[in-house]
């Protein structure tokens, strides 16, 4: 039996590989959660053709405390610790936003003070926080010797923050009403030789950067949030205002005394992480700026709320030598400060964003449900979008100049 | 001794000077890691490695606390710890490519500097200037891009046999890039060989001849290269850093993307075998610089080495020579390591737009540049 053999059509064959559009599969990517570049454990599943971002899903959760339901369950005073928890690079920042809102609630006014106190450690926070956020953002895009400048002078800070605290990182400052100890002697002086000392290194940090042609190639029109995105989104904070929104606590509803201090908003123009950058830098030396002016206006007085007496529990000379010192100590260490019933709202503008607690109470020592709004997680919603087409290199760098922290993401 | 070894078969002379070449490059490599770790402490402002120490050094008074400061013994225990760490082979990797692809980015780093002569001597019989190489081909730059250039094969073995996402896109990162810098390298030295090869004499290829026509009398001839063509020193310094993927090009591995790119699923003495290359092929690529634009071992422009080494013992003359060499080397392997710990790093969309669009194109026009411009010279 004969073998029929075929002959190929070979012209036919080559027209229809012309045709034929190349058949390319998408990459799912898990970037995370343990990734150097996700700044902690957030991760994002995108989904990749070639280096291009098609989709890009954030996976939240990974630091999921239950830090609201936890709230139900102890004291106002029991929950500044948790507060250290939320913005972990800011801590005193929070713990101050955590009090006043249940000082709101409690409709107590604190001292001059305290209000200086407060908004003394809440700009050495941000600018702890920004130096932490520029040092990480420098490595993301390879600038490696930021980050230890940086970090640099981040402990100094810490030593400074240790010296009022007693804790370097988790520094559980605020008491519900006041601050848990008064402002050590010369400890002023030293902050405002820091600041001296500061804006100069900053300077020379932000040198490194802004100007970089290779810096400005990895950040300049990459990441573009429009500033009617960053509202719908929720954005908050040096993410917002990069996009050029002049919004910021302080000089829309100035707490603590702000308005008394002479300070900028810096805004950015385009919104692209560049401007971000910036303004985080701008911020800083406004924060020094803030600080040594409320230094230098230092007022005298009392580290509480003296006539909150159910709320703040009594020194302890006074304890001892007064019945119903002691009786009112017991009372609020065991059943914690005495709120009345109510609902209150307090957001305060930390180095994340807009920092909110929403406490409603029943009144007694501890709150009926908290919610806390974290800045860091509104800001990651808008990652989707963002990082629509983008390469993978750029996640890093918009993942970078967002600047969020899980802890408070996830709470 | 000399005559001892020329007696020799030539395979154990071969195999001696393979030897050689190992005892050379592994400790320069394993000195560049230190020195990484020191000159960016050093750029960061931290006092870097200086803990480890071994039984009884720390007594020898002030040299033992010297040396343990300077942290040499980091650099022992790094070893001992790659060595000595479980050889883990994960289950999804492709097992002889996976084992292969360190082997591929140390041979050739290894086979190049043969041909990389590191010194000169002066030969009193013939009073002639002698390089000290293990080989003196005539093709030598030839020779170095092409073993050298086998590398990239590591790279892309290591990103496939992994059999993992990150790796792959640092393979894929790899292959393209080092192809593209290859041209403009290539293209950057062509100017030098016009130049040395100059109409009546001998084409050579030799590095030996680059550097000897670097030491010649008169102000072209003693002038170095990197003044006589700044362009080509430029373009081939910009490929080199891509071509050994130091920063700001080091796409393959960039690990804030990345992770850890092509060697991400690597460890132990795979994954250390990766940077010895990776060092080795710095240290060849500084050699190959100096010996191309720096004058070799001639000690500063228009001074050439051999009358200052004619009266001297032929082993001192060797060690000047050798010793003017190594110190322009390091310093430019110096220079690589302050770039690297001073940029940020380039996006690979526009490593590649830089390689392709601004360094190819440059590279080009220079050619045609000099080629034009040396044919005027030596019609005159």
């Amino acid at each position: 039996m004969a073998t029929e053999f075929t002959v190929p059509d070979v012209a036919a064959k080559t027209a229809a590989a012309a045709n034929q559009e190349f058949e390319t599969e998408k990459m799912s990517l898990a970037m995370g959660p343990s990734h150097p570049s996700t700044h902690g454990v957030l991760r994002l599943q995108l989904e990749l053709d070639g280096e291009t971002v098609t989709h890009c899903a954030p996976v939240l959760g990974y630091l999921h405390r239950g830090d609201e339901k936890i709230a139900e369950n102890m004291t106002y005073n029991q929950f500044v610790p948790y507060t250290d928890r939320l913005d972990y690079l800011a801590p005193l920042a929070s713990n101050a936003a955590y009090a006043a809102a249940v000082e709101k609630l409690a409709n107590l006014e604190v001292p001059a003070r305290v209000q200086a106190i407060r908004v003394i450690t809440s700009e050495m926070a941000r600018v702890s926080s920004h130096l932490m956020g520029l040092g990480a953002y420098g490595i993301d895009v390879g600038a490696w010797s930021v980050f230890f400048y940086c970090f640099t002078e981040r402990e100094k800070l810490y030593t400074l923050f240790e010296e009022l605290t007693g804790a370097r990182f988790t520094t559980s400052y605020s008491r519900i009403g006041g601050v848990s100890r008064d402002v050590p002697e010369g400890w002023t002086d030293k902050v405002v030789a820091f600041c001296d000392q500061f804006l100069p290194i900053l300077e020379e940090i932000l040198k490194l950067l802004t100007r970089n042609k290779i810096f400005m190639d990895r950040t300049v029109d990459v990441g573009t949030i429009s500033a009617a995105d960053a509202i719908s989104y929720g954005l908050s904070g040096p993410n917002l205002r990069g996009s050029g929104v002049k919004s910021d606590l302080r000089k829309d509803r100035p707490y603590w005394g702000y308005e008394q201090y002479d300070f900028e908003v810096p805004v950015g123009s385009k919104g692209d992480c560049y401007d971000r950058y910036l303004c985080r830098g701008e911020e800083m030396r406004q924060s020094i700026s803030i600080i040594t002016q409320a230094i230098a206006i230092f007022p005298a007085g009392s580290y509480y709320a003296e006539d909150a007496r159910r709320i703040f529990a009594p020194k302890k000379a006074k304890i001892l030598s007064s019945m119903e010192e002691l009786i009112n100590n017991f009372m609020i260490v065991t059943e914690g400060p005495q709120m009345p019933a109510g609902e209150a709202y307090f957001e305060a503008e930390n180095p994340k964003g807009t920092l909110g607690f929403f406490i409603v109470s029943k009144s007694g020592g501890v709150p009926w449900r908290m919610k806390i709004r974290g800045p860091s997680f509104c800001n990651l919603s808008i990652l989707p979008k963002v990082c629509q087409d983008e390469l993978v290199s750029d996640v890093v760098s918009i993942l970078g100049s967002l600047d969020f922290v899980m802890g408070e993401c996830d709470r | 001794m000399i005559d001892l070894y020329l007696d020799l078969p030539v395979w154990i002379q071969s195999a001696l000077k393979g030897l050689i070449v190992i005892m050379v490059i592994i400790p320069i490599a394993g000195a560049c890691s230190l020195a990484e770790r020191k000159v960016s402490a050093w750029i960061q402002g931290r006092p870097g490695p200086n803990r480890a120490t071994v039984p009884w050094v720390a007594w020898i008074p002030f040299f033992g606390k010297f040396l343990q400061r300077l942290g040499v013994f980091h650099l022992m225990a790094d070893g001992a710890k790659f060595i000595f760490k479980e050889d883990v082979l994960p289950g999804h990797v492709n097992k002889f490519y996976y084992y292969l692809a360190p082997l591929v980015a140390l041979v050739p780093a290894l086979c190049t500097i043969v041909v990389v002569p590191f010194g000169a001597y002066f030969d009193a019989a013939t009073e002639t200037l002698q390089p000290v190489i293990l080989a003196n081909v005539d093709v030598g730059i030839l020779a170095v891009f092409a073993i050298g250039s086998l590398s990239v094969y590591s790279l892309i073995l290591a990103g496939w046999a992994s059999n993992s996402k990150y790796p792959f896109l640092g393979g894929v990162r790899a292959s393209a890039q080092l192809i593209s810098y290859e041209l403009s390298m290539t293209l950057s030295v062509i100017p030098v060989f016009l130049w040395v090869n100059a109409p009546g004499g001998n084409g050579t290829l030799s590095l030996f001849d680059v550097v000897q026509s670097q030491s010649q009398p008169g102000f072209l001839g003693g002038m170095w290269f990197v003044f006589l063509m700044p362009l080509c020193a430029f373009v081939f310094l910009v490929a080199l850093f891509a071509e050994t993927n130091r920063q700001p090009f080091d796409m393959p591995e960039s690990e804030a993307d990345l992770v850890g790119g092509f060697h991400t699923e690597y460890g132990e003495f795979k994954w250390s075998l990766f940077f010895v290359a990776e060092y080795a092929h710095m240290t060849i690529g500084s050699g190959v610089f100096v010996l191309l634009f720096l004058g070799g071992w001639n000690p500063l422009p228009w001074v050439p080495l051999a009358p200052l080494i004619a009266g001297l013992p032929i082993w001192l003359g060797g060690l000047i020579g050798i010793g003017v060499f190594l110190a322009k080397s390091l310093a430019f392997i110096f220079l690589f390591m302050w770039i690297r710990w001073t940029l940020p790093r380039f996006r690979y969309d526009q490593v590649m737009t830089i390689g392709w669009q601004k360094l190819l194109p440059l590279a080009i026009g220079n050619v045609i540049f000099y080629a034009l411009a040396i044919a005027v010279i030596e019609r005159s």
